[in-house]
């Protein structure tokens, strides 16, 4: 039963750690970025070549992966995206989706559509397991890693977004781009670094993720689904809805498939449906704003 | 403008056109034309169908719906069973699809009627993977993964056989969507229809002026679900089998695509869109069978950034330098 739940637990995580990226963008940015899911299988595979040709260390690849995906980001948000702010979102649906279906032919071209293995080191492998019977709880070390970090990220995006300068800055610039200009913000240049930190959390999240959800071309279209669940049920106020809701698909997930395994995900489809129609703006909303 | 005016200004733009008239007799002309290529015009008729039924909520309504296969996968699977456990007259199979489809719409439009385009995209998107789950899960039903087998057709209206060369199924799907054509066109065209572009233009003032928005909407999706399982069931009957790809999210990208490409809120965009789409997905494959994926997403970008109205106007792309605002 605690297994159960401590693997929903880590699992949640790690989409929210997939998906914090795309709620910065979808969220504060107003923009449906289809494509997301693509920023993080290049994390993954980032992370599965440094480790397999160059020999780097696991720990070292997950900021790398963050850096190059980050950089990767960012240029893109300067060449194509940022034409798409103002279009409508059929648009933008159409137009990230297009990015998406490139990533999935160009990997599928260059790499193969094998699925990759990430070997992790020897002192993540093991699990620990404490108690017996029914409040067995059984944890997977890799897991317990992935919750830390994603705890610690989490406090720490919370901290940037309402408690810094550039917190405050991005929170105008989202707000009324024009008078947030008028008082010099550079708008331009907030955006594009809350891009590239949701795309580089985004290869974080792929990096961290390629061991436990597997890492093949169609990656982004797989797991579009996910991030897009936990995005729109948990709101785009703030850090803690998506969080919460993560948590709540992740758990959701694991127990769905472990007690009625017939049902697969869709218990998770069915959850995201009434949800949103009993709160179609999402479980946490920001009264005010837009 | 006075009433008679604005009367014969709405009958005016309804009025058919003289290459109306040629274009549907080339189209049934086809199959006798070029006999090899009757699967493929089967197979348009199908998907262009398909398309302009989405642009009834897409590009007449403004819904953005990312889970439109859900009906026509629906209307594909009843059509199937149908005929493998009730009767195999495809007519009865046809409408049985149809109606059944446009109950779920109708129950389904419960879901579109709140909420933000994101809200929308999810749901519609959701609904769609839950029929997907479900026809995976329930086997002994579907068949699964593996598609449902061995589907037999009768004869259309008990004359015309269905044959290996798909004439007759050419001509019984351009028979079908002729008239549900007929059908939509009629819809798009009546004061419903201007009800309908209303509330795709300024929600807030349809619901002032007093359109019955909730209404409008919730038909106009059973409609649409409506046609888009009559599309499936088409594909089900002429090709005698159902698999999970009619449900697949694929399908519903391919469709929007589709109606992009050709233009949305003009019926005859779907059409062409989906002549152009089905003849770039063969000529593709042909070259790049595997990769074909990627060159569908780079025209879906330079769709996007050329702007999409002006794709169909080529002489505007060179010239015209830059106009303020984009699409609708």
């Amino acid at each position: 039963m605690l297994t159960i739940l401590f693997d929903g637990i880590a699992y949640g995580m790690l989409l929210f750690v997939l998906a914090v990226g795309l709620a910065v963008t979808l969220g504060l940015m107003n923009f449906i970025n289809l494509a997301h899911g693509a920023f993080a299988m290049a994390g993954g595979y980032l992370t599965v070549f440094a480790m397999q040709k160059f020999g780097v260390p696991f720990l070292a690849c997950l900021p790398l992966a963050f850096i190059v995906v980050a950089l990767a980001g960012a240029v893109l948000e300067r060449t194509l995206y940022r034409p798409m702010y103002g279009k409508p979102h059929l648009d933008q649906v159409l137009f990230s989706i297009g990015l998406a279906f490139m990533a999935v032919a160009a990997v599928d071209y260059f790499v193969g559509s094998s699925q990759q293995n990430l070997h992790l080191p020897e002192w993540l492998r093991g699990r620990t397991e404490i108690g017996d019977g029914a409040t067995l709880l059984g944890m997977g070390h890799y897991r317990l890693f992935i919750i830390g970090v994603c705890a610690v990220l989490t406090v720490v995006l919370q901290l940037i977004l309402s408690k810094t300068r550039f917190g405050s800055r991005l929170r105008a610039a989202v707000d009324d781009p024009r008078v947030a200009a008028g008082l010099g913000i550079n708008v331009n240049i907030v955006f594009m670094l809350t891009f590239a930190v949701g795309s580089g959390l985004a290869g974080l999240g792929g990096a961290l993720g390629a061991e436990i959800l597997g890492l093949d071309p169609t990656f982004p279209l797989k797991y579009m689904i996910y991030f897009l669940i936990v995005v729109s049920v948990g709101g785009t106020s703030s850090i803690t809805g998506p969080l919460a809701a993560a948590l709540l698909l992740g758990i959701a997930d694991v127990a769905g498939k472990y007690f009625i395994p017939k049902m697969g995900a869709f218990t998770v489809y069915l959850l995201m449906i009434l949800i949103l129609m009993w709160r179609p703006q999402g479980l946490f909303t920001r009264k005010g704003g837009r | 403008m006075s009433a008679p005016a604005y009367e014969s200004a709405l009958l005016r733009t309804a009025r058919w056109r003289p290459w109306e008239f040629v274009i549907w007799a080339v189209a049934f002309a086809l199959p006798l034309a070029m006999p090899s290529h009757s699967l493929l015009v089967n197979e348009i008729a199908i998907v262009a169908l398909f398309a302009m039924s989405l642009d009834l909520i897409l590009g007449y309504t403004g819904i953005v719906s990312l889970g439109h296969a859900a009906f026509f996968g629906f209307g594909a699977y009843a059509a199937a069973l149908f005929a493998k456990l009730v009767m195999p007259d495809p007519t009865v199979g046809l409408v049985f699809a149809t109606v059944l489809s446009a109950l779920l719409g109708l129950v389904a439009s419960v879901t579109i009627l709140r909420g933000s385009d994101l809200t929308r995209l999810m749901v519609t998107l959701g609904t769609a993977l839950l029929l997907l789950e479900l026809a995976n899960k329930l086997d002994w039903l579907t068949g699964g993964a593996d598609g449902l087998q061995g589907v037999v057709m009768g004869p259309v209206l008990g004359l015309f056989e269905f044959d290996l060369y798909g004439r007759t199924a050419a001509w019984y799907s351009l028979a079908v969507m002729l008239v549900l054509f007929l059908v939509m066109r009629r819809i798009v065209h009546s004061p419903f229809g201007a009800t309908l572009k209303a509330i795709r233009d300024n929600r807030l003032r349809a619901m002032a002026i007093g359109i019955p928005v909730v209404s409008r909407l919730a038909v106009v999706y059973t409609v649409a679900a409506g046609i888009a399982g009559a599309a499936g069931a088409l594909l089900a009957q002429t090709t005698g089998f159902a698999s999970l790809d009619v449900l697949a999210f694929d399908r519903s990208a391919d469709v929007l695509l589709m109606l992009v490409i050709g233009g949305v809120g003009w019926l005859y965009g779907g059409v062409t869109g989906a002549i152009v789409f089905k003849l770039l997905q063969n000529w593709l494959s042909s070259v790049t069978p595997q990769y074909w994926m990627f060159w569908i997403g780079l025209i879906l970008v330079l769709l996007v950034l050329v702007g999409r109205d002006r794709l169909l106007k080529p002489w505007t792309w060179f010239g015209m330098g830059k106009k303020k605002g984009g699409a609708a």
